[in-house]
């Protein structure tokens, strides 16, 4: 069973966000950049599904500028046996145009399994894997969080609210992995060595007219000081205030009431 | 502009993020939208969207549709919007939605505006604001060459009026052909028992390593009971990471995201993967002994306390003032 992992290399969640001049789009020097964390959930289930079945390769597939290759690298360090590498040449590319630039590469790629994170961190918009699948015209199960391979279907559990559906579907087919499928490994020493010797082949993004723009990005309003309620604990008082949980706890509920108007 | 709203059911029951879609499309359009409901007896439900301003229904009723399946439930949004030829096409941004939204998009050469929680129109192009990076910055984003507009819009940011006396909807049924499902569900396995989903509760009550351990969970719980049936239970990354509740509960980057008109924190420091979540939560209450815990930046009010002497208080004051 060949699976192609597509992985997206994005500022880590603990970076600090400046906007560029331009006002469309972030400042990139010092940002510490990162394989998206759910697509590290949908590279584990392949490289366990290669091992468990001892056949089949794990391609990642990742779409960006020169960057991208050092995040191709990270997973091929974890196991997987080769990458491709969609240039954008430093172009801003919106989810439908990755998606096309994607499934154009997945069409030459043999693939039974075409895995996802489901969602990309950053811009959180969870559309590419799908878009895929429509361009490919194969089905898709998003949401994954229990996965098991066949023989030429899949049967899985993906998390809805409150609920979790259970699906099969005949391969090929589109899987978006969601947290709690599996605990990504680390990469080991000798996975790091190996990785460098591992192919990356190298294509061209074609770049079109986008359907999503960017037209402005701002930092939020900074959010109005805290209202403190003082006397909440006896150990912890704050602002020195007598200690009276019960009066803090009906001052803060008439507040609720009164002046959020929430409750 | 012309809107067609998708409009989402499980088991007979329309969600109502669903109906915050519909009635923003009727406003945004100044008039009645269109509608779009798949499953099986579905037509009693398609009436009662004439209140939310729905002014036609097309109704896609049939045995294979009583489960969700992407083909089937995108096919009917597809030949309602070869029916109707809308300008813009409204998906309420759920589990469902988001499985259907971006492959209705694909079929349709166009974008999506995702998540928004903010939409206009201006002239004939759709503009969407959304949260982007954790929160730490906002986006304004355009349909661009999109030939249709599509969004998906936030549960609970928008919301959904019914107007008594409204009319009737037309409804129209739509003819599928035969469906070729391949993707099948095969069951569907309730975790939350009756409990509200936390992306759908107006009140959110959170509980973090504050908590001291999974055997608190009743003083949490308690305090949910007292906001009553529109509150829900979530929980930080690090209670679910310690194994301490399921990863359902979560509330952040690596779990739900939710827009709640009132959100509780309770012992959760507020680390930004947590933010990430809840930020855009309308009223913020944050109860955590360390004065200085990032939470207490976000929170509208905060109460610097431990969780034992004071949660129960509050459920007490919140039952009490609830009851007046």
């Amino acid at each position: 069973m060949n699976s192609i992992v597509c992985v997206a290399y994005v500022p880590d969640t603990e970076t600090r966000i400046r906007i560029s001049a331009d006002g469309k789009s972030i400042e990139e020097s010092d940002v510490k950049w990162i394989v998206s964390p759910y697509d590290e959930f949908a590279l584990e289930e392949a490289i366990k599904t290669k091992e468990a079945k001892g056949a089949g390769a794990v391609t990642v597939l990742s779409l960006g500028p020169e960057r991208a290759k050092t995040g191709i690298r990270e997973c091929l360090a974890r196991g997987a046996d080769d990458g491709i590498w969609i240039d954008t040449k430093g172009a801003d590319m919106d989810a439908l145009a990755v998606a096309r630039n994607l499934a154009a590469a997945i069409r030459e790629t043999p693939h039974d399994l075409v895995w996802f994170g489901q969602k990309g961190v950053g811009f959180d918009e969870s559309l590419v894997g799908p878009m895929v699948a429509e361009l490919l015209g194969i089905p898709q199960i998003a949401n994954v969080i229990k996965f098991e391979a066949g023989e030429g279907r899949v049967v899985c559990e993906r998390e809805i609210e409150g609920a979790h559906e259970h699906v099969e579907s005949p391969t090929p087919c589109v899987l978006t992995a969601q947290k709690g499928l599996n605990e990504p490994r680390y990469a080991s020493l000798k996975g790091i060595m190996a990785a460098k010797k591992k192919p990356i082949v190298e294509r061209a993004a074609s770049v079109e007219e986008a359907t999503s723009r960017v037209l402005k990005l701002e930092l939020p309003p900074p959010p109005k000081p805290c209202h403190f309620i003082p006397g909440g604990d006896p150990k912890a008082s704050a602002e020195g205030a007598a200690a009276d949980p019960a009066g803090a706890a009906r001052e803060l509920a008439r507040l609720l009431r009164e002046e959020a108007k929430v409750i | 502009m012309k809107f067609l709203v998708f409009i989402e059911q499980r088991d007979g029951r329309v969600r109502k993020a669903s109906l915050e879609a519909l009635t923003l499309a009727a406003k945004l359009g100044g008039a009645p939208a269109a509608a779009v409901i798949a499953g099986k007896d579905v037509a009693g439900l398609a009436r009662e969207l004439g209140k939310y301003g729905a002014g036609k229904v097309y109704v896609a009723d049939r045995e294979d549709l009583a489960l969700y399946s992407n083909r089937g439930y995108v096919g009917a949004l597809q030949a309602a919007r070869e029916k109707e030829n809308p300008g813009a096409v409204l998906i309420a941004a759920t589990a469902m939605g988001k499985d259907v939204a971006p492959r209705f998009a694909a079929r349709n050469a166009s974008g999506v505006l995702a998540d928004v929680m903010e939409l206009k129109l201006e002239g004939d192009r759709l503009v969407g604001v959304r949260p982007v990076y954790s929160g730490k910055a906002r986006a304004t984003v355009d349909t661009g060459a999109s030939p249709l507009a599509i969004a998906t819009t936030r549960p609970n940011v928008f919301p959904a009026v019914a107007s008594e006396g409204a009319p009737e909807p037309a409804i129209e049924t739509l003819e599928l052909g035969a469906l070729e499902i391949r993707a099948k569900v095969t069951g569907v396995t309730a975790t939350g028992g009756k409990e509200l989903d936390v992306t759908e509760a107006d009140v959110v009550v959170s509980g973090g390593r504050g908590i001291k351990g999974p055997e608190n969970w009743p003083v949490i719980r308690d305090l949910v009971d007292a906001f009553g049936a529109g509150a829900a239970l979530g929980a930080s990354r690090a209670v679910v990471d310690a194994g301490w509740i399921d990863h359902q509960y979560q509330v952040g980057q690596t779990g739900k995201v939710v827009s709640p008109t009132l959100y509780v924190a309770c012992g959760i420091s507020g680390a930004i993967q947590h933010l990430a979540g809840m930020g855009t939560s309308k009223v913020i209450v944050a109860i955590n002994k360390d004065a200085d815990a990032p939470i207490f930046k976000v929170a509208t009010y905060g109460v610097v306390a431990d969780i034992f002497p004071f949660v129960p208080e509050f459920a007490k004051a919140v039952r009490a003032i609830k009851s007046e």
